[in-house]
């Protein structure tokens, strides 16, 4: 087609020309901006040097990450795990766990436990990070504060067992009524409401640490809000808080026990928790460690990464719902479901993340017994998978219930990566071996949460995680009046059991009651044991003992050291 | 014109209390609430957080101290961010999503319209053929590949440097901005590219710049404030929302490199049905969305006085 004018003719060169030098002023103009950005920066920014390498042997300090931005650092109130990282390296109580996972003396020099009554005696060194001594007030405020139902602290629950803790909670006595209480400033006397065996383990948790009353007050509301609105009572102190951005703990200069931090400084200079990215970092030399998805692990043996793996606590499983209407309340048809599945090809064919274990039992191998762990001592019993027997249970379930076909069950899971997997797993599983429709779920966590506890559910992906390094800790979990019991699971016997692991102070009559609540729980299949969480990581060559483990904050750098000539 | 900027502020308004209210009554017919744990709380616990937060009120109720708190501008404290306010951490993380944001989008401006020019002079040729292929990889390819293959990229070359030219992740120096920001406006580069290029070969024919040929000026007089000038109008008009979209949609890129902004806030929000920080993340984006538009139209009806009329 021919234009009457063509214009495109004898004006490439000159407009050529125009756009290189619009080019040019867009470059100078980009480089102006860069320029006056970056001194905007250098104004605000905490750090001078923004990209640090994972160790800096000069200065003793390491580079670490957080997986997302702590999100509450006041210990009557923390529970999540990342908040426990940050509060594990800041804050002790009266006791602590050691390496080993053995309770320890921390801000107490020594305690009695007498039946109801525990005393214990405060270090006559242990300092706050301001200087002021920490007195057994610290300790009395905090567990009466935690206790006070105007501060609505979820982990309230956890000093029940003080007396009258439970019943201030609830606002029916005052706070002052609580059996802890100051007899001095060095020592402090607990009552409890029964003699319990595993006292010394709850008081290892961090809901028990220490808080300074007047610089509580002092904050107005925002305490542990920001870096300098809080006091500190651990190895390390908190210096900088940059809210998702970054997190920095240098060496307590008060804390009673100088030799025990052997770093300086810790910077968790980093805030995400995509897997990809804090691999690029580790390959780029800013984070000392880093945890391994399956993918990553060839390329890590490649690369002669220094790999280490361990069981992170939690265990998952298929819990069932047992009320009034619910087929899953059929004991055969629980049965039948647990021997169609195979928790080892789940893990090992499906999941397939490094660390991860198939679940046995509800109680983790970990778990300390009376003297070995509780799976040794007590076996977990196991249903190896079979078809036939399965149908079978299947069939006696549908007399029992008097229908010739299962309606579709419904299956509850949230959206995280494994959950989603697992759930087709089954889906799949129970459709091709037993003929069942599964109907998934999927809710985010809260929502999932939700259903669960409105009973909006057949079978339900549950998980639990320990609080303290008691087999109770995940014994209690199908007692009857247990709220996290979100099937309503109840058995007279188990219940009575728990109460055993509650109040005996046998240590040998307790194991023997968690091995029959296992043994009761395997006959009824009251869950399908799915996993326990572990992980694979890689650490740098040159630091050393750095702590991961089920209970306590993980990961624990307390200990950790640089060691160029470890390599 | 005054009339005009007054009935679209207006209007403005009302989208914004539009959004609120929807948000507000949508988020509370979600099942579940954020004082739900992992950890069951007993009735008694649970009603002591609920009286803590309000949430033991009425629908109604809350509504109403909602917007009474709203108009104050407070929009409370966050549920998962314990003792934090809300307006602090719109505070404190917008600034870092929108420096992002503006940086995202002058990269995307300036390449979109030098790209989209050069497309439109080399029509059908080489240089058109070959942008045109990385405009449809710009616009197809979302923001998550990008930014993982610019990470990646970053690791390698620094590893086959030795030394660390930009860092791969964090937030501090605008050593720390430049790749992300490229991975943030690599989309609306190419958008604005192929938008740049059709409103340039749309304008060659017209008949104003056959009048500016006719009387003979000269031919790069005619391209810069015949051509370019008017070629540009769409582009700012879909700049505005792009801005705002950018700078609101970082999310996954904060995420990826590790950057402190308000989109992860947002996003962490609606999972965790942290109701304080939706509603005032949703509200504040909602707002800012709606003034960058009011802001393009009286712009485009400053550029162009035609739009008024109409």
């Amino acid at each position: 087609m021919q234009s009457p004018i063509n214009s495109n003719e004898g004006f490439n060169r000159s407009a050529s020309r125009q756009l290189a030098i619009y080019a040019l002023v867009a470059v100078g103009a980009f480089v102006l901006l860069m320029l006056s950005l970056n001194f905007a920066a250098s104004l605000t920014s905490t750090s001078t040097d923004g990209v640090a390498g994972a160790v800096d042997v000069e200065n003793n300090e390491i580079t670490a990450y957080l997986r997302q931005d702590p999100p509450e650092l006041n210990t009557m109130g923390a529970a999540d795990a990342v908040s426990g990282i940050v509060l594990g390296h800041v804050m002790e109580g009266l006791l602590r766990y050691d390496e080993h996972g053995q309770i320890v003396a921390g801000l107490a020099q020594r305690w009695e436990v007498n039946g109801d009554t525990a005393t214990f005696w405060i270090r006559e060194n242990a300092r706050w990070s301001n200087g002021e001594p920490i007195t057994a007030h610290d300790f009395e405020f905090a567990w009466k504060t935690t206790l006070a139902p105007s501060t609505a602290s979820q982990y309230a629950f956890i000093l029940y067992p003080l007396k009258n803790a439970e019943a201030a909670n609830n606002g029916d006595v005052s706070i002052d009524d609580i059996g802890v209480r100051a007899l001095d400033d060095k020592i402090l006397e607990v009552t409890l409401e029964q003699p319990i065996a595993y006292f010394e383990k709850l008081v290892a948790f961090m809901t028990f640490s220490p808080v300074n009353q007047a610089f509580f007050e002092s904050t107005n509301g925002r305490f542990a809000a920001e870096a300098d609105s809080l006091l500190y009572s651990g190895p390390f102190m908190m210096t900088s808080w940059v809210h998702g951005a970054s997190v920095r703990v240098e060496k307590n200069p008060y804390y009673w026990d100088q030799a025990r931090a052997k770093l300086n400084a810790i910077n968790f200079a980093y805030v995400t928790d995509d897997t990809n990215t804090l691999l690029n970092l580790f390959k780029d030399g800013r984070i000392v460690q880093v945890d391994l998805t399956a993918e990553m692990l060839e390329g890590a043996m490649q690369q002669r990464w220094v790999l280490d793996r361990f069981m992170d606590g939690s265990v998952f499983f298929i819990d069932f719902n047992h009320r009034e209407g619910r087929v899953t309340g059929n004991v055969n048809l629980r049965k039948a479901l647990l021997l169609a599945q195979d928790s080892n090809e789940l893990v090992n064919s499906v999941i397939k993340l490094p660390g991860y274990m198939p679940a046995k039992s509800i109680f983790p191998m970990w778990m300390q017994g009376a003297h070995r762990t509780l799976h040794e001592e007590y076996p977990p019993p196991e249903a190896p998978f079979n078809v036939a027997l399965a149908k079978e249970y299947l069939e006696k379930a549908k007399q029992e219930l008097g229908i010739t076909q299962f309606p579709p069950i419904v299956m509850l899971a949230d959206t995280s990566p494994v959950a989603t997997i697992s759930s087709q797993y089954y889906q799949e599983t129970f459709k091709k071996y037993l003929g069942l429709d599964i109907v998934i779920d999927q809710q985010i966590f809260r929502q999932r949460l939700a259903k669960m506890e409105s009973g909006d559910f057949d079978i339900v992906l549950a998980g639990w995680g320990p609080d303290y390094n008691d087999p109770l800790t995940f014994g209690d979990y199908y007692a009857s009046w247990n709220l996290n019991n979100r099937g309503r699971y109840f058995n007279a016997r188990v219940d009575e059991l728990v109460r055993i692991g509650q109040n005996s102070l046998d240590n040998e009559e307790r194991m023997a009651a968690f091995g029959e609540i296992q043994q009761i729980l395997f006959d009824e299949a009251v869950y399908i044991g799915n996993y326990e969480r572990g992980r694979v990581y890689a650490t740098d060559p040159r630091v050393k003992g750095i702590l991961r483990r089920a209970i306590g904050a993980e990961s624990d750098f307390t200990n950790a050291y640089i060691d160029v000539d470890g390599q | 014109m005054w009339r005009y900027t007054l009935k679209r502020l207006l209007q403005g308004l009302i989208t914004v209390w539009f959004i609120a209210t929807a948000t507000f009554f949508a988020m509370h017919s979600v099942p579940g609430d954020p004082l739900s744990g992992e950890r069951a709380s007993t009735p008694e616990i649970r009603a002591n957080l609920e009286a803590r937060y309000g949430l033991d009120k009425p629908l109604a109720t809350q509504y109403v101290i909602y917007l009474e708190n709203f108009i104050k501008g407070d929009f409370g404290i966050s549920f998962t961010q314990r003792n934090r306010q809300v307006n602090d951490i719109i505070r404190e993380h917008f600034p870092v999503s929108a420096t992002l944001g503006i940086l995202a989008v002058m990269f995307a401006a300036m390449g979109g319209v030098l790209f989209g020019a050069l497309t439109a002079l080399f029509r059908n040729r080489l240089p058109d053929t070959i942008i045109m292929f990385m405009v449809i990889l710009g616009i197809s390819v979302p923001s998550f590949v990008f930014a993982a293959l610019g990470q990646l990229m970053l690791v390698n070359i620094n590893d086959w440097l030795g030394f660390s030219i930009l860092p791969v992740a964090g937030w501090g120096t605008v050593s720390h901005m430049i790749m992300p920001a490229l991975v943030l406006g690599m989309g609306t580069m190419a958008y604005l590219t192929r938008l740049m290029r059709s409103s340039m070969l749309e304008i060659i024919n017209s008949d104003y710049v056959r009048t500016a040929k006719a009387k003979g000026l000269p031919a790069e007089r005619i391209f810069a404030k015949h051509q370019l000038r008017n070629a540009i109008m769409p582009v700012i008009t879909v700049l505005g929302p792009a801005i705002a979209a950018i700078t609101t949609g970082g999310f996954v890129v904060e995420l990826v490199f590790a950057i402190p902004g308000l989109g992860r806030y947002f996003v962490q929000a609606v999972q965790q049905l942290d109701y304080t920080v939706i509603m005032g993340t949703t509200v504040f984006y909602g707002a800012f969305l709606v003034f960058m538009v009011i802001l393009v139209d009286l712009l485009y009806g400053w550029i162009d006085p035609r739009v008024r009329l109409q």
